[in-house]
């Protein structure tokens, strides 16, 4: 299994995932979701924590926006473009996978 | 105190000083336990399950060379049923076969693998042996097989800093996710050999530039963490992102400490994990407490706007450079003697200019330090 050798840009046809170092647990000290990588532990909002648990190497990004719009009671224009922005931030960080 | 005592979030184990590499600057002590002074495998299992109960959520297991305990694949899979998310930091050298399929097995989360040089010569004259290099490329290629996510560690210094671009190369032709530029930090056996490993100033401005390029180009493909060199700051790094803080280690013999060369600090003393709880320990050892928060600091950390940021910088060396562990770490530039810096790295230059027999390393090994009665 090789890492990504290119930089994967995030489209709606992308179907996200968790990578194999990344993992989202609860933890019953702090009573709140965290995010476990190599080195660092990120504390999701509510938000992120929703696209992130989305990202199950099924659904399409596109999927995903319409979700959450729904959800959220939300415009889709504007939910796509947060979601976008925060999936191709993660992936650049490589705790998403495209 | 000055805000409250939160839980921890990680820890590093180091299972045993033993190790088959004899770097120069080993973050180790200078006084190394011999292996009967190990926690036995059940009081590492004891205190992984402590370190969860309080909060821990990243272990780090290191040494020396981890891999040298028999029991490894017990205290990984002791973790791994807490759900603590565990990292194996090895050199990667004499693993046996399968054991690395036997780690991930047992429930490894990562593997960070070091290289003491990108050329195979770098590699085994720093680590002081021969075949070292193949033997880490093995490693690698194990990890990868075995589907582990790898961490490529470099620890820079003059010997091997024109090999930063190298070791961007290798850490991408071995599919690492992540590579660690890591600047020695003048602690332990290296502050023994500082004059032997300080960088030159210009080589230093370099490898910023390689690095900050080599980032960018490689965004979304390999992350680049960067540990710049102290003595070149400008302002002190949050060593272990304050003292007490998020985060502590554990020593071979079970003394936890608040950072690697906390041992240095004389007026400080350190408990056992089994004579007290890791949790009694965390919040009231006054070795702990000594430089928690900021309530500790002097000027000109007391009024700076940076003190929650940096923490004050490394207790450590305050002490060895400023002979005062409360004194603002030398590295920052409001520091009085962050000129003294300038110096070392100077005095460290026209040390190496002196052309040497073959006596560049006091490479680090037992016995060198006697222990004491």
């Amino acid at each position: 299994m090789m890492a990504l050798r290119e930089r994967a840009l995030v489209s709606p046809q992308s179907v996200p995932s968790l990578p194999q170092h990344v993992r989202i647990q609860y933890d019953p000290v702090r009573q709140a979701f965290a995010v476990l990588s190599p080195e660092k532990v990120f504390w999701p909002n509510d938000i992120s924590l929703d696209i992130l648990r989305r990202c199950d190497g099924r659904s399409t990004v596109g999927h995903i926006i319409a979700d959450l719009a729904v959800d959220y009671d939300a415009e889709q224009e504007a939910v796509a473009a947060d979601v976008i922005a925060f999936l191709q931030e993660w992936s650049d960080k490589l705790l998403v996978k495209l | 105190m000055s805000e409250p005592l939160l839980p921890p979030i990680g820890m590093l184990a180091e299972l045993t000083h033993r190790c088959p590499l004899q770097c120069p600057y080993c973050s180790n002590p200078l006084e190394l336990l011999k292996a009967n002074r190990e926690l036995d495998t059940q009081t590492w299992l004891d205190l992984f399950s402590q370190a969860a109960d309080l909060g821990v959520l990243q272990v780090h297991l290191s040494g020396g060379e981890p891999t040298l305990r028999r029991d490894l694949e017990q205290l990984i899979a002791g973790l791994s049923a807490r759900g603590v998310y565990t990292n194996l930091i090895t050199a990667g050298v004499g693993v046996a076969e399968g054991r690395i399929v036997a780690f991930a097995e047992a429930g490894l989360d990562h593997l960070q693998l070091s290289f003491q040089g990108a050329r195979p010569a770098t590699t085994d004259r720093i680590g002081n042996h021969k075949g070292g290099h193949e033997k880490k490329l093995e490693t690698a290629r194990r990890a990868r097989a075995a589907g582990l996510p790898l961490t490529i560690n470099a620890p820079i210094h003059r010997h091997n800093i024109e090999e930063v671009p190298e070791f961007i190369d290798l850490a991408l032709s071995l599919g690492a996710e992540r590579l660690e530029i890591a600047n020695v930090q003048y602690a332990g056996w290296a502050l023994t050999n500082r004059d032997q490993l300080m960088p030159e100033r210009a080589a230093v401005d370099r490898q910023a530039e390689i690095v900050a390029a080599a980032r960018e180009r490689l965004s979304g493909i390999m992350n680049i963490d960067f540990v710049p060199p102290d003595y070149f700051a400008i302002y002190p790094k949050p060593c272990m992102g304050g003292w007490a803080r998020d985060a502590f280690m554990v020593t071979p013999d079970g003394t936890v400490l608040p950072c690697h060369a906390a041992q240095t600090i004389p007026s400080l003393s350190f408990e056992r994990f089994g004579p007290r709880s890791l949790a009694e320990i965390w919040a009231d050892s006054p070795a702990f407490n000594a430089f928690r928060g900021t309530d500790w600091m002097q000027e000109p950390c007391r009024s700076c706007d940076r003190r929650e940021i940096d923490w004050g910088g490394c207790r450590c060396q305050a002490m060895a450079i400023a002979g005062d562990a409360a004194a603002t770490d030398p590295a920052c530039a409001k520091s009085p003697i962050h000129a003294r810096m300038a110096m070392l790295i100077d005095e460290a230059q026209r040390a190496a200019a002196v052309p040497s027999t073959d006596t560049p390393f006091v490479y680090r090994r037992i016995g060198v330090v006697t222990e004491p009665a």
